[in-house]
């Protein structure tokens, strides 16, 4: 057993990657093989594929090689004599390239390429024969099928040196070597039998193969012995080759699947280790973890962004392990006493047993428990738990949370850390994983909390910041008309835990800016242009003008605040803007119906006119085109130029929609102000719902595809005209006609697939990405080094800087200068 | 038409010098690392090749790019 984990002396050296020679297989293998069968009144038979040389699987028994139990004895190989020699098939190209490349006489190489093999040798000048490769073993010579021994032979010829030249290495991969004429027969611990219920033994799909293996063998053993004819002789030969080569890889071209008596392909060697299933992908890099929790995430706003919500059935079954100390040893024995929900469940002595808390034991325990034992107790409010949401794409889909016992069979998060884990509550499923060492949990906390992470590392701006409602019920607040009586003013700063009105600012009346600006830290001085295209300024904590948008608080406030005061601070006003904001907007109330959507018979005709422009417009270029004065762009064809100048038209007219929307629907429209300020939607949605949908596009052209020379039967064929080439001239909440309908679709066809298409090609880059970053790592000295110690970067990025706190950070480390305010 | 290029005076590399033993030996002990840790060059690169440097000289390259100006070594083998 190891008692001392010394790296240096298990370090990795070297790996040497080698082909088995016929003398490598015999030296390791402890049994010849030689009885296609496996067990006889339900022991191994000698020398069947079952041989317990070959190591136990059966507990009680012990290994006839070392000796050891079924937990010991790592299993043993043994070995097939080949009665004839058969290609390797997963070395048949390696083959052909050796026999192709070197001279059949002076046995010279004689091409690098053998594509290129010379008719005549250029060395010894003896005419060379031509060689054929016929996936998957077969090799002809001059049109004529070699066998396996000839083959072996011709690569036995070539000198060690040539060997070399064709990039093999004589010593631990010589090509003869892929002619086999021994066949390891792995450790029945790779291919263990299941007894079924019915006391029935089913053997392992290897072990199968093995068995038709030998059997074939022994026939062709007999039938030479016999001096049976040749022909009969190949047939066997075939057949031996055939169950080989499946016996490696049964997905291989050219050769049926060999088959299960139920029809099932067998899975072989390479279907074990090949693939997303396969052992390395599954086993090795895919590994599943115990102390985890997964089920679908609901939003609550009443908990912090640092905690999250854990159902009781989770918490229940989830355990940390607590090292006992002599300063929590009372309160762990608390644990162990309980029988009830937060309880001790396991009990590790000092000798490492693991003791269950019973009934029984517990008397026992509560005498024994020293310092140095650890005590397993269910997940409780204020751990420390990884969470995470699949596609893990940046560090931020997993973050550290502190547990919060709640009712209800969900995960519940703060909406407001929605978008680094980009998740939404449309039946999202979460991971929640227990941290099981002191040092882990010390990790999470001080460095993957939530808090922590509310600066984007890619850009430096706020990404947990509030959304939706919460920008709606801000820019509401601190609009300019909004002023609020004495009881309101009170209940939202009570929402903030202020108990102390400030002095009214509107006369009798208090002014929603004064609202929002008890929230604000005195320090905060800020001057930025909104989406509205208006100024706000902050100045020493007070909002004097402008309104707040979700640029303001994403890109100014939350950041400045955050780099002035640190993550708690941060934390706690956003707990404050959240339920002020949201309070504030349930008091004075922000619906939409349809009729929000709907634009007046005045503007409906300009709608309409300007679609009746774009059609003339769009007719105009047709005849010009038709008549061939149209003038050709510079690198398109003249139907190119049609239809980029027709594309050109078509998005004027929707973009020029935007304003007869705004001014019908008004300024003050709840879906317009939303979509402005960045709350939710877009201007173009409320175009779509009320105006116009537009032209649909596939693959940034008009539709055309179809019929011949049209989209659907219903149309003239080779018509370039709107509304036969996929404009929609209707709207959403009026409602689409057929034909709009269906190439709204194709349209919206094109981007699922695109979607589809972009997530599986990101995905296997991200892979590939990880798969080579993985080890990097940042040290003290800003060296980024890898696990190996080699030198990556002298300094990270050529800079040093933590992206995060690059942007301005210097600016905001120092309070802004007075006149960076003063234009007020 | 092929052209001569001055690979050490071009314009699209950054200054290369072959470094003292002393240079090395300090650098190496700043890192705390054998020499086989650095990142490495090959001898056969033209760069290497105009600076006559052998197997083993440690190359100091004073980079400049957008985010700054630093320098970084390589071993050449
Ligand atoms: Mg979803
Ligand atoms: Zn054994
Ligand atoms: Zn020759």
């Amino acid at each position: 057993m190891v008692l001392h984990y010394n790296p240096a002396e298990y370090e990795t050296k070297k790996i040497k990657f080698s082909i088995f020679s016929p003398e490598t297989i015999l030296s390791m293998s402890v049994a010849e093989i030689t009885i296609p069968d496996t067990y006889e009144e339900g022991y191994p038979i000698d020398n069947g594929l079952m041989d317990q040389r070959l190591g136990v699987i059966d507990p009680g028994l012990r290994c006839k090689t070392c000796g050891g139990t079924e937990r010991t004895c790592p299993g043993h190989f043994g070995h097939i004599t080949l009665v004839r020699p058969v290609i390797h098939v997963l070395f048949a190209k390696y083959i052909y390239e050796a026999l192709a490349r070197t001279c059949e006489h002076c046995h010279k190489v004689i091409t690098e390429d053998v594509k290129k093999r010379p008719k005549k040798c250029p060395l010894c000048k003896k005419e060379l024969a031509k060689i054929e490769f016929q996936k998957p073993t077969t090799f002809l010579i001059n049109g004529k099928e070699v066998l396996p021994t000839q083959i072996r032979e011709m690569l036995s010829e070539i000198p060690d040196e040539e060997v070399e030249k064709l990039g093999f290495s004589p010593q631990n991969a010589h090509p003869k070597w892929m002619v086999l004429t021994v066949l390891p027969v792995p450790p029945v611990n790779l291919r263990p039998s299941i007894t079924l219920e019915s006391g029935e033994k089913s053997e392992d799909d290897l072990t199968h193969k093995l068995v038709d293996i030998i059997r074939v063998n022994q026939k062709l053993k007999a039938n030479i012995e016999a001096g049976a004819p040749q022909l009969i002789v190949e047939d066997l030969w075939n057949l031996l080759q055939y169950h080989v080569s499946t016996y490696f890889d049964n997905e291989t071209a050219n050769i049926p699947p060999a088959r299960h008596r139920s029809g099932r392909p067998l899975k072989t060697l390479a279907q074990r280790l090949k693939g997303k299933e396969g052992r390395f992908r599954y086993n090795l890099s895919g590994k599943r973890v115990n102390f985890s929790a997964r089920t679908v995430v609901s939003p609550d706003p009443v908990i912090t962004i640092n905690e999250v919500g854990v159902p009781y059935e989770v918490a229940e079954e989830l355990t940390i392990p607590i090292p006992v100390t002599k300063w929590n040893m009372e309160e762990l024995k608390d644990y162990i006493r309980r029988e009830t929900y937060p309880r001790a469940v396991y009990v590790i002595r000092g000798d490492g047993r693991r003791i269950k808390v019973t009934e029984a034991s517990r008397e026992k325990i509560l005498e024994e428990l020293k310092v140095g034992w650890i005590v397993e107790r269910q997940l409780i409010d204020g751990d420390v738990v990884l969470f995470n949401r699949q596609p893990s794409l940046h560090r931020i889909s997993m973050m550290a949370h502190l547990v919060k016992v709640l009712p209800g069979k969900t995960f519940k998060i703060n909406p407001v850390v929605t978008p680094p884990y980009n998740a939404d509550f449309d039946g999202d499923e979460m991971n929640l994983h227990a941290l099981q060492s002191e040092e882990a949990r010390a990790e999470a906390r001080e460095i993957m909390l939530v808090e922590k992470q509310i600066l984007s590392p890619r850009h430096g701006h706020a990404i947990i910041s509030p959304q939706e409602d919460i920008v709606s019920g801000v820019f509401f607040l601190t609009s300019d008309e909004t002023v609020l009586d004495k009881k309101e003013a009170a209940k939202l700063l009570y929402k903030a835990g202020i108990t102390k009105l400030p002095k009214p600012d509107k006369g009798k009346y208090y002014s929603g800016k004064l609202i929002f600006s008890m929230l604000l830290p005195d320090d905060l001085s800020v001057k930025f242009t909104s989406k509205l295209g208006k100024e706000v300024v902050i100045k020493n904590g007070k909002l004097i003008k402008g309104e707040v948008d979700s640029k303001g608080i994403e890109q100014y406030i939350i950041e400045k605040i955050f780099l002035m005061h640190g993550p708690s601070y941060t934390t706690k006003f956003l707990k404050n803007l959240t339920d002020v904001a949201l309070e504030y907007l349930s008091m004075k109330g922000l619906s939409v119906s349809l009729r929000h959507y709907k634009i007046s018979e005045e503007h409906q005709r300009k709608v309409r006119e300007l679609l009746q422009k774009m059609d003339k417009e769009i007719e105009n270029l047709i005849i010009k085109y038709k008549n061939k004065t149209l003038e050709r762009a510079p690198g398109m064809t003249l139907k190119e130029t049609l239809e980029s100048l027709i594309l050109q038209i078509t998005s004027k007219t929707r973009d020029s929609m935007g304003e007869i929307v705004v001014e019908s629907l008004g300024e003050d429209s709840p879906s317009i102000i939303m979509a402005r300020i960045g709350a939710r939607g877009s201007i173009l949605n409320a175009i779509q719902m009320s105006a116009v949908v537009g032209q649909q596009v596939v693959r940034n052209k008009r539709l055309w595809r179809g019929y011949y020379g049209r989209t659907l039967v219903y149309f003239h064929p080779k018509k370039l005209t709107g509304r036969e080439r996929g404009f929609v001239y209707y709207y959403f909440s009026k409602g689409l006609e057929p034909d709009e309908f269906y190439h709204h679709a194709m349209a919206g066809r094109e981007s699922i697939v695109n979607t589809a298409i972009r997530t599986a090609r990101s995905g296997y880059m991200q892979r590939r990405l990880i798969h080579a970053m993985q080890d990097l790592v940042v040290l003290e000295d800003l060296t980024v080094r890898d696990a190996g110690g080699q030198i990556i970067q002298t300094i990270y990025g050529g800079d040093g800087k933590d992206p995060m706190f690059t942007k301005g950070k210097e600016e905001y480390e120092t309070k802004p200068k007075e006149d960076d305010v003063d234009t007020v | 038409m092929k052209e001569e290029i001055d690979v050490l005076n071009y314009f699209l590399n950054p200054k290369m010098e072959v470094m003292k033993k002393q240079e090395v030996e300090k650098l190496l002990k700043e890192y705390g690392i054998e020499k086989n840790q650095l990142p490495k060059v090959l001898e056969s690169d033209p760069v290497v090749k105009a600076l006559k440097a052998k197997k083993g000289d440690v190359i100091k390259i004073h980079r400049k790019d957008p985010t700054g100006e630093y320098f970084y070594y390589r071993v050449v083998v």
